[in-house]
Order: structure tokens, then sequence, then C-alpha cells
């Protein structure tokens, strides 16, 4: 591109950057490249987490340690979820869809900090393969992902603290995307563009990125601290030096519960953009909304605690954070039934990505009431590192999250390449996938509450038959992705073409051709005041406007 | 693949790239609101730090013999020179506002200077410690506080050291465009008041 531009004045010479699909692998400082490397790297991770998840299972299917030894079982457990988490869906929700689609939302040409955008995501695949390497460098950490302290002071040391740099880097990342996402929705707007007139998943953004930026450093400086135990051999967290490991716990929940949110709330923020479109109707309750996610902001930072009722904590203690927890449910809920209201007689499309939203919708109450019971002491303590913890857990980050994510995928696949995703493969991998996934996790709510422990290789085999059940639900997940990658290949060479606006939808990113120009938009960018205006009299908006702001001037 | 790459139409290029970059001139320059939010999470750091260490006091008994009274005049010389070293800052960019760019960079020399030489008194205070790294669980906070905020402070004087440097070009810093310098004083007067805050809980506590 750079070779037939003209030689101009300009000031600022035009970078040597490559084009085409080679930009995908360069330092590009172009918001919806990086969006798309966050994205295709988080998936590429989701392959080496769900592999690792296979091991777990095929474990699990017989009650005695036969298919992997005892050690490289917690090494697995211990990589599959920080590989998820900080690996697959962290970055995904957080920097792919936002760097995506922000820049777009605030009618901004690029983030606010394009550079620093892109050194944050570089710093994700090198820290990446440095977690993965340290299995075959002496063997990877084997705490699990809470690292919780005597267990990783004891374990072989090398693969902490790999563990350990790993994810500090993984953090900075974070934070340099929190900050980013901040001043580029609170002071990048187009003039004209008030907050309570953004889409909603700047919204959620933004609440996210709070979070980021004030739970991530304590986690942060915590590991730096168990560091020290573990190289210099302070003894902050090690009882045997006079240390104390609860308050590793303190620190590690008061970043590691803000980062449920900070998985979850981007998906809320996405399903709000997906469920009006398809639906054809505006989103019930936007404020209640925007209020719902500042409320959730706020109480996720002060209920981490409730990871704790069986360390000892005080009865005033448990007693606050029971009600804290609970009051959680309160704009969660609001939430849930603004989603149904939306959906509430609309013009629904039964299409992939309408349908994995439901799926979300269904599955991400089942967690959050699972989540409600778990919060209440006498419950809890009876549960407390069992299966149930697991199945709860998966209800919300792989039953929201990521049949989230795949929503979106469907729904904004055809603005990433220009081409439409296939609807019959789409609905095969949505229905292996719900089925497959509640195979897999609701019989573990059933192994918990009898009694079954977390993290071990080897169980009672009265337990057997249910893990089965719950195997063969991974491996139906596992040939889900099969036909989602053969649908994403070809689709990509061979896809129907989806022009600019498939959905007619009037968020401003459709307002574009597909794939959008370096720029965004040709020309002025449109100034959306009311991002879901749908359902209104038939032929008053037209969509063939060149322009947004054409559009919305039109409107009677 | 080739279907990823955007359309290539004749505009997209040339001027209009350069009309993409020229635009970004419009908006408000945003880096002091972007230092600022990354000195709200650095803060949070030293939170976290902080609350491990009140809850360490409260709930684990050290070992006896062990101690928690420092020695308080080296100590307290130290906090002098560092809060003074914020007022120095604070003359520079007096300086620079009005113009005086010969003055400012004698004060931001100063400022750094100082900065340095709370660097040196923290080191004789290490070296003079009855206690080392690993004795007790007081001795570990201490020294894990101190030493994260004494990197704080060595990355400050480097900074100020920079702009003080790029400040001997003409035209580099005007009373109008100078975010470097305000960077660095922002900064500065960040690390100061975190120290104000350990040197209470530690030593005074």
């Amino acid at each position: 591109m750079t070779i037939a531009s003209p030689p101009s004045p300009s000031p600022q010479p035009l970078r040597l950057q490559p084009t085409g699909w080679l930009r995908y692998f360069s330092f590009s400082l172009d918001h919806k490249v990086i969006g798309l490397q966050y994205i295709v790297c988080g998936f590429l991770f989701y392959f080496v987490g769900g592999a690792l998840a296979g091991v777990i299972r095929t474990e699990l299917a017989t009650p005695i340690s036969d298919f992997v030894s005892r050690d490289t079982y917690n090494q697995v457990l211990t990589l599959h979820g920080t590989v998820m988490i900080f690996l697959w869906i962290v970055p995904v929700v957080n920097g792919g869809f936002g760097n995506y689609l922000i820049p777009f939302y605030v009618g901004a040409r690029d983030m606010a900090f394009p550079r620093l955008n892109a050194v944050a995501f570089w710093m994700i695949p090198p820290s990446g393969l440095l977690l993965i390497s340290s299995y075959f460098i002496g063997g990877a950490a084997q705490s699990g992902w809470t690292a919780y302290p005597p267990l990783s002071i004891t374990t072989p040391a090398m693969g902490q603290i790999l563990w350990i740099v790993s994810v500090l880097l993984l953090g900075g990342s974070s934070i340099f995307g929190g900050i980013n996402f901040i001043a580029t929705i609170l002071k990048f707007r187009q003039p004209g563009l008030k907050l309570m007139q953004l889409p909603m998943y700047c919204w959620a953004m933004l609440g996210t990125s709070i979070l980021v930026v004030l739970a991530t450093p304590v986690l942060a400086g915590t590991l730096i601290l168990l560091s020290m135990d573990i190289v210099a051999h302070t003894g902050f967290f090690n009882p045997a030096s006079g240390g104390n490991v609860v308050v590793y716990q303190h620190l590690f929940w008061f970043y590691s519960h803000p980062a449920v949110y900070i998985m979850v709330l981007p998906a809320f923020g996405l399903v709000s953009e997906i469920l009006p479109i398809h639906a054809r109707k505006p989103l019930f309750g936007y404020v209640t909304m925007v209020y719902s996610i500042m409320a959730i902001v706020v109480l996720g930072l002060v209920v981490w605690a409730h990871h704790m009722f069986t360390s000892g904590t005080p009865p005033w203690m448990r007693l606050f954070f029971t009600i804290a927890t609970a009051f959680i449910a309160v704009p969660t809920g609001i939430k849930f039934f603004n989603w149904i209201a939306t959906l509430w007689q609309g013009r629904l499309a039964l299409n992939s990505a309408m349908l994995f939203s439901c799926a979300f919708i269904l599955q991400f109450v089942f967690g959050g009431i699972t989540g409600v019971a778990l919060a209440q002491v006498p419950f809890d303590v009876h549960v407390h590192d069992t299966y149930f913890v697991v199945g709860h857990f998966h209800y919300i980050v792989y039953g929201g999250t990521v049949f989230v994510i795949f929503a979106s995928i469907y729904h904004w696949f055809p603005k990433f390449t220009g081409r439409m995703l296939d609807e019959n493969l789409g609905r095969l991998h949505l229905a292996l996938t719900f089925i497959g996934f509640n195979l897999c996790f609701a019989p573990q709510h059933w192994l918990g509450l009898n009694g079954m422990p977390r993290r071990v290789a080897e169980y009672d085999p009265q337990f057997t038959l249910v893990n089965q059940i719950s195997s063969v639900g991974a491996l139906l997940m596992a040939i889900s992705t099969v036909p989602f990658l053969i649908n994403v290949v070809v689709s990509m060479v061979r896809g129907t073409p989806s022009g600019p606006n498939p959905w007619r939808a009037l968020t401003p990113e459709w307002l574009t051709s597909s794939p959008p120009p370096v720029e965004n938009w040709k020309g002025a960018a449109p100034l959306v005041h009311e991002p879901y205006g749908y359902g209104g009299p038939a032929g008053v908006v037209d969509l063939n406007q060149a322009s947004g702001r054409d559009l919305w001037r039109n409107e009677p | 693949m080739t279907t990823i790459t955007p359309i290539n139409s004749p505009s997209a290029t040339g001027g209009e790239a350069h009309d993409h970059h020229s635009e970004h001139g419009e908006h408000p320059d945003l880096r002091m609101f972007g230092l600022a939010t990354f000195l709200v999470a650095d803060a949070m750091t030293f939170a976290g730090f902080f609350a491990a260490y009140l809850t360490f006091r409260a709930v684990n008994p050290l070992p006896p013999g062990a101690i928690y009274e420092l020695e308080m005049v080296l100590p307290v010389i130290n906090t002098s020179i560092l809060i003074a070293s914020s007022f120095t800052f604070h003359r520079a960019s007096k300086e620079l506002m009005r113009g005086a760019m010969g003055a400012c960079r004698g004060w931001l020399l100063l400022t750094a200077v100082m900065g340095m030489a709370f660097l040196g008194g923290q080191m004789k205070e290490y070296f003079e410690l009855p206690f080392g790294l690993t004795d007790n669980l007081f001795a570990s906070t201490f020294y894990a506080l101190t030493g994260f905020h004494g990197l704080h402070v060595c990355l400050g004087a480097l900074m100020i050291l920079i702009v003080w440097a790029q400040a001997a070009q003409p035209g580099k810093f005007t009373p109008q465009q100078h975010f470097g310098i305000a960077a660095a004083e922002l900064y500065w007067h960040f690390v100061d008041v975190i120290w104000v805050i350990l040197f209470a809980l530690l030593y005074l506590l």
C-alpha cells in the first residue's frame, strides 16, 4: 500500500509495515489487526488448554491413576487452568473483541494508545510459550492455578517460578490493556457522543477495565512475594518460617474473584450487542444494565473471602462476605431479566449467534444459582474443594463466557472477513457443544455433593460411572470443535460474501465495509446516538446510506 | 487467507492513510491520563503490600528476640530529603512555565541528586540494620517494601535524568509542550506520597 502512495509532504512518514496476511504477524498498531491477533492467538491456546482438559478427563475415566502419573496430572491441571484463564478467556473477551469493537463504538479511528496496545498483545505469546515450555524443562507448576502456599513453596521450584513469571507478564499485558480501554472509552469518544449513548459492550469493558486496573496489581505484588518465598527463602506465606498462608489467600482472591467478572462482564456486554440485533428489538433496560454493571464492579471487589470460608475465617467475616456475595445476584438478575425482556416478543432469527447466546443465558443462570448456593457458609463448608465447585465454575466460564465467544465469532465473522459462516455447520457446532458441555459438567455437581474432591487423579470407585459420563461429554466437546474449525477455514475462503451489514445492524462497526478499511470508515465517522433503535416502522432507516451520520439525521 | 485483507481500493492508500494519522493530532493528549491510571494500578500494588504487612503485624507474633523498632535518625533525614525533592521538582516546573530552561534544568538536576542521595541513605541503612532478609517476618516485609519503593525511586531518578538531558536541546520542552517533565513530576510526587505512607507504617507504627 505504501508503494502506491504518491510522495506526500507528510511530517509523519508512513510506517513501513507489511500488508496482507503478513501484518497479523507484525507489530501492527491497527486496533482491528491487534484484536484479531488476540482472538486467533487465544484460540490456539484454547486448543492447548482443551487438549490438557482431554488428558484430565481421560485420566478420570477410571478410578485409578493409569493414564498419566500423579505428578503429571497435577502439572496438567495447573496448566489447563492457567492457560484457559490467562491465555484464552481473558485475552479474547477483553483484548480480542475489545480492541476490535471499542474504537468503532466510540467513533474513533483507533485506540487511545495504539503502541501500548501492540505491546500489550505481544507480551502474550512469549509468556504463553514460557508457561507451556515449563512442562518440558523440569516440569510445570503443580499447585493448581491458585498456587496456594505452602503447596506452591514445596513443589518443584523451577516450574512454579516460570508460572509466576508468565502470570506476571500476562497481568502486565492485562493492565496495559485496561488503561487503554479506560482512556479510549472515557476520553476518546467522538464529540457529541454521550456516555449513556454508548453500546453496552463499552460499559462492560469500562467496568472490566476498572477491575483490571484495581485488582491485577495486587496479584502481581502477591506473586512477587511468593517468588521471594521460593527463591530467597523468606517466610511471608510459609508457616514454617512464621509466615501466614491465609494472607496469600486473601491477596490472591482479591484479584481472582474480580477476575471472574473480568472474564464474564465482557461476555455480558457482547451478548447485549448480539441479542437486540437478532431479536430486532431495542436492548431492554439500558440504564439499569449500566448501573448493574457498575454495581457488579463495586460489589465484585468486596466479596473475595467467600472463597475462603474453610480457611479459618472469623464469623463476622463469613457473615459480611456471605451477604455481599448474595447481593451480587441482584444486579446479575437484573441483567438476566433484561435479556429475557429483550427477546420477549422479538422477531428472533434463530441463527448460530442467537442460539449460542440463548444457551449462554440458560447456562449462566444455572451457574449463577449454584454460585448463590456456594456463598452460603453451611453449604460451602460441605462442598468446598469438591467437584461441585468445578461444575459451578465451568458453568460460569464455559457455559457463560466461552458460549458468548462462539456467539460473537458467528456474529462478527462477517465483519472480520467479509464472508458469512455456514449456518448448518454452526448449528451442528452448537448442538455438539451444548450437549457435550452439559453432559460433562452437570454430573460434576452430583459428584461434588456426594463428596468427590477436586484436583485428584484417583477417586472412590463408586463415582466411576458418573465420571465416565462426564468424560463422554468432554469428548463431545472436543469433537464439536471440528465443525467449527472446518466452518471457519472454509468460510474464510469460500463463504457467501456478506456485504457490509448482513444483520441490518445499527451499531457503528456495521456502518462500514466488511472488512473495514484501515481508517474504519471512509469519510466521517457515524455519530450513532441510538445503537439499539430496532423495530421501528420498515423503511424509515435506509441502511444503504453511505454515512451513518445521514442515517441518523433522516430518522424522525 | 487473502480474504482477510481489507479492501485495497486505491483511495485507501497514501493520502487517506495520512489523513488518518493527522486526525489523531486533533484528539486531546491522553498520555497524562494514561499515566495517572497506571499510577492507580501501581498504588494498588503498594496497597496489597501494606495490607499484607498490617495483617502480619496483627496476626503473626515475631519469634522472641526479634525487633520491630528501627533506628530513626537516618530514615528521618532520608525522608526529609525525599519530601524536599518534591518541592525542588515543583520549582523546576515553575521555572519551565516561565520559560527559564536553564533554571529548570538546574532544579531538575538537584531533584535527581536528592533522589540518589535518598537511595544512598537507604543502602547505608540496609548495611547497618541488625537483621537480614530472611531473619523474621518483619525483616522480610521491611526489605520487600522498602526495596520495592527503592526500585521506584531509582526509576524516577532515571526519568528525571533523561528529561534533564533532553531539556538541553532548545525547544524540546516549552511552557505549552512538556509531557516528559510533567510525567516525571507526577511520578515523582507519587513515589514521595507512597514513601510517606510507608514511613508511617514501618517506622512510626
